[in-house]
């Protein structure tokens, strides 16, 4: 089965309506950005505090909203968001803004306070399952487990609690039992210790699955990092395809890699998507992946210099473009099938990096065919009209190529 | 090169064996299996929850103490020496950045003593430069380098008490360090895999724990303004005004007036152990050093019948009635629960703090998020690789079959080598091993597609398939490179998850470029051998 044997679509002579829909998309990403007065950042970068929590029903947002502002404890606006993903059922998300560090840890106190106040049972002398860690259930656990009969000794009791931690951690119940009755299909819960269970613990209607907290020297580093890392990602590779090629080359390949970046945070900011840590690995990948796109088109380019000698430079670079096509469709096809899978089943914290991906590739492969060799060649006209001379294409120390450009190219 | 087939077969399977080995060691049974896999593999914090934190040391704290130690002593030596003075000072600083601004203010000094006062400074204490504000007024500051020795030191001491008191969490992995250009940031990164606690893992770093045992003058009182009230409005030389640490059922506050200088600190603390008194309430029984105990024995002794208190971290914990002579054991009553005995024992056991900290990072993932994670992460990883073996086998037909048995490979190399590397996996790590299939797929789709251009140009298949091969080589490693570039500084600039990914998809590829063109090459050469003939490939 082979979809694009011998084809001879014109490219390069059709470049116009494709790089007039880059800029279209370039500006409307731009757009976006001013009417919403920025990026949409995610906590690395602007800072604050971001609490990650599951409630055993729908959680009740007015509720929680109202049970914030009425505290006096945090300073600062809060927001309460429901965690939009079909994955994860009944999760929202608290957060607080940037203060200052100390201010921060403060509230971030205050946030699992206020929540035990209204959803705990905090005055019941009884203990949380739901909050418990492996060493406060083990300690509260122990005395009232010998007193009702059922005497542990000390690796029995941290199995028994290991086990019990575990069953509520894992999938589907996620860190929250709804109902004690759920325990009792554990490995040795005999009645003894469901009784003491029940007397001992309750089960409050909520779990907090992630904290974060980030102050403002944290963030402002975070940010430093993410920019330097992308300049010098760009450089490296700049330099690199400089050498391998010429450095037009290396030029109109970054140029295409940054117009997918460009294009890719300008549909982050249209589709309301937050940019973290883990988006900026996204966007390097997605850069190294345009290049390399890039790269398997300019090789055939400078094989297809050797051998035609005497073809006008736009009609050999389609000749190029259409033999590299069936391996590039393939290429991004097969990757972008990887990416969609995980943007459908990686979950919520894999979200926008898989977001990320999906916009990436596929601008990043249009651009290596429309971007990039039209660049080239744009380039080399307007030199062959100033300078009448041949171009040159050199490549490292493995050849050389000289051609003498056809004075029809030259306007 | 089709002489060496045998050579190359054994090379692969050579590396099939070191590489499952690395994985699941030899295992003896399905569990076995999993457990070998589960060991050898390592979690990052956000695939098995943990917390990670990143503090900033006060040093700030440490420079003052410094400074008002030196107060103390320069006030004895100007008496000594008959030197006058009106007023001596020192600000207190709040931020880390203001540490050098640390100085003792001293004012009064008659300008007739001012050379006497030069001398003692220049003899007693050279390490500190001296102002002159006016011909009366002073200021003095330490030296910069000895500033910068002082604030080094501090960091490095932090750290050893911070990896003291986590190493009593008793956690497998575990991780203090200094983060940052030490000298100019003072910050340190503390990584706690598996803490399902975070607040107590905090608080149980954080606790300057500075502790001092001493003798209660007055009390107890209301309210630090019923105190003075009492005192009218002077306290006595040498004291000060303490509060009693507020307990959960307790009404309105308790303050009493203690002696400013201890019997004994934490310093002299030798051993703490939580106990349980005949009661069954919690208790900490501590042990003292020789000299501590001494000095403890002769108070304890003077002071039959009368209160001391202990103070931990300026705030007094209990307060207790002198019965006998205690010598160099004795016990803190009085604490709330047996979590409350246990942090206290850890704390008189791993020393103070030289100076405080301020959190400038957080991030703590439960355990259940950690599950949810990884359950996605080999869903999607799943799936991703079924499609990509489907389409390879439907567009390639049977050369699919190698690009197949190459990426298969290629994924247990990168799995090995994150075991051998004892690289930590995170789920970006997951992503980065889900993306590398993806990309590992490119380069036999490269050949692939080579081979097929070749075959078109009506060369035979054994020619077609080496011309495929050789002619994609240079492609490959160009593109593998720049991803790599890529990768090198996302790993150089990114923390945790992000560097997790940079190593698997590095990893990767380095691995695909071995699999893609050593190990496929190697398959299509067995299939080929001795059929010279044969102009149709299955592609």
């Amino acid at each position: 089965m082979e979809l694009f044997k011998n084809t001879n679509y014109d490219f390069l002579g059709k470049k116009w309506p494709f790089i007039i829909a880059s800029l279209v998309l370039t500006v409307a990403g731009f757009a976006s950005i001013l009417m919403q007065g920025g990026l949409k950042f995610g906590i690395d970068f602007k800072g604050g505090t971001l609490m990650t929590v599951k409630f055993a029903q729908k959680p009740p947002i007015e509720k929680i909203r109202s049970a914030f502002s009425r505290s006096g404890l945090i300073k600062g606006e809060v927001t309460v968001q429901n965690f939009t993903d079909p994955q994860t059922q009944n999760e929202i998300e608290i957060g607080t803004e940037l203060v200052n560090e100390k201010q921060l840890a403060a509230n971030r106190q205050a946030m699992e306070e206020v929540l035990a106040v209204t959803f705990a049972q905090p005055g019941s002398g009884k203990l949380d399952l739901n909050g418990a860690s492996k060493d406060t259930l083990a300690a509260r656990l122990r005395d009232p487990l010998a007193a009702a009969g059922v005497p542990m000794a000390e690796p029995q009791l941290q199995k028994l609690v290991a086990d019990i931690l575990d069953y509520r951690d894992t999938p589907p119940r996620s860190g929250l039992i709804a109902d004690f009755s759920q325990l009792s299909s554990l490995p040795g819960a005999n009645a003894g210790i469901m009784s003491t269970l029940k007397q001992e613990c309750y089960l409050a209607p909520y779990t907090v699955k992630k904290t974060e907290m980030v102050g403002p020297k944290v963030g402002a580093e975070l940010r430093n990092k993410a920019v330097l890392a992308t300049l010098y990602a760009l450089a490296g590779m700049l330099a690199y395809i400089a050498f391998r090629f010429e450095w037009i080359y290396g030029l109109a390949a970054v140029i295409a890699v940054f117009h997918d970046t460009l294009i890719t945070i300008g549909l982050f900011s249209i589709f309301h998507e937050e940019i973290s840590m883990t988006v900026i690995a996204a966007l390097l990948t997605l850069v190294g992946y345009s290049m390399n796109d890039t790269i398997v088109i300019f090789d055939r380019i400078r094989e297809n210099l050797k051998i035609m000698r005497r073809e006008p430079l736009e009609s050999l670079m389609n000749k190029s473009v259409n033999q590299t096509l069936s391996r590039t469709i393939m290429s991004a096809g097969l990757t972008f099938l990887t990416v969609v899978a995980l943007f459908i089943w990686g979950g919520p914290v894999l979200h926008t990096f898989s977001f990320a991906l999906v916009c990436g590739i596929t601008v990043g492969t249009y651009s290596s065919v429309f971007i990039a060799s039209p660049i080239v060649l744009f380039w080399h006209n307007y030199t062959d009209g100033r300078k009448r001379s041949a171009p040159v294409l050199a490549a490292a120390a493995r050849t050389d190529a000289s051609r003498k450009s056809p004075s029809k190219a030259a306007r | 090169m089709k002489n060496n087939l045998t050579a190359r077969t054994v090379v692969i399977v050579v590396t099939i064996v070191i590489c499952v080995f690395g994985i699941i060691d030899f295992p003896k049974s399905g569990a076995d299996l999993v457990k070998n896999f589960k060991s050898n593999i390592r979690l990052g914090l956000d695939l098995k929850g943990g917390t990670h934190l990143v503090l900033e040391i006060q040093v700030q704290d440490a420079v003052k103490a410094d400074a008002d130690q030196t107060a103390e002593r320069l006030k004895e030596d100007l008496k000594k020496q008959n030197v006058a003075w009106n007023s001596m000072d020192t600000p207190d600083v709040a931020h880390v950045e203001d540490a050098e601004n640390v100085a003792i203010a001293i004012k009064g000094i008659p300008a007739t003593q001012s050379s006497a006062f030069r001398g003692l400074l220049s003899e007693r204490y050279p390490n500190y430069i001296l102002t002159a504000l006016n011909s009366t007024d002073y200021s003095m500051k330490l030296k910069p380098t000895d500033l910068n020795d002082l604030k080094v030191d501090t960091v490095k001491r932090a750290v050893d008490t911070i990896g003291n008191r986590i190493d009593q969490l008793g956690l497998a992995e575990k991780s203090v360090q200094q983060y940052g250009k030490a000298g100019s940031k003072y910050e340190v990164l503390v990584q706690l895999p598996g803490v399902d606690d975070p607040a107590r893992a905090k608080e149980l770093i954080g606790t300057a724990a500075v502790l001092e045992i001493c003798d209660v003058k007055e009390g107890p009182f209301q309210s630090r303004e019923a105190a003075l009230a009492q005192k009218s409005g002077i306290l006595p030389l040498g004291t000060r005004l303490v509060r009693s640490k507020p307990r959960g059922t307790q009404e309105g506050e308790q303050w009493y007036l203690l002696a400013k200088m201890p019997v004994i600190t934490g310093r002299e603390m030798r051993n703490a152990r939580p106990g349980q008194d005949e009661f069954r309430k919690w208790e900490t029984n501590f042990s003292l050093s020789q000299d501590g105990g001494r000095r403890f024995g002769r108070y304890t002794e003077a002071n039959i019948g009368n209160k001391l208190a202990v103070v931990l971290d300026s705030q007094i914990v209990s307060v207790a009635t002198i019965q006998s002579k205690i010598e160099d054991s004795g016990r803190i009553t009085g604490l709330g629960s047996e979590e409350e005995s246990v942090d206290l024992s850890r704390y008189l056991r791993s020393g103070s703090l030289p100076a405080g900290v301020v959190y400038n990072e957080e991030r703590s993932i439960g355990p259940s998020l950690g599950a949810d994670s990884i359950h996605q992460g080999i869903v999607a990883g799943i799936a991703g690789l079924l499609a990509v073996i489907t389409v390879m086998l439907v567009y390639y037909k049977r050369s699919g079959v190698n690009a197949v048995l190459a990426l298969g490979l290629n994924t247990i190399i990168l799995l090995a080598a994150v075991s051998y590397f004892h690289a930590v996996l995170t789920l970006p790590g997951i992503a980065g091993i889900i993306l590398t299939i993806g990309m590992a797929v490119d380069s036999n789709v490269l050949i692939f597609e080579r081979i097929r251009e070749e075959l078109r140009t009506g060369k035979s298949v054994i020619a077609a398939v080496d011309n495929g091969f050789s002619k994609a080589w240079w492609t490959i490693v160009d593109t593998h490179v720049t991803t790599v570039v890529s990768c090198a500084f996302l790993f150089l600039f990114g923390e945790g998850p992000v560097r997790g990914f940079a190593v698997t998809l590095v990893i990767g590829l380095i691995a695909n470029v071995f699999t893609a063109v050593f190990v496929s090459k190697t398959i299509f050469d067995y299939e080929l051998a001795g059929r010279r003939q044969l102009t149709e490939l299955s592609i």
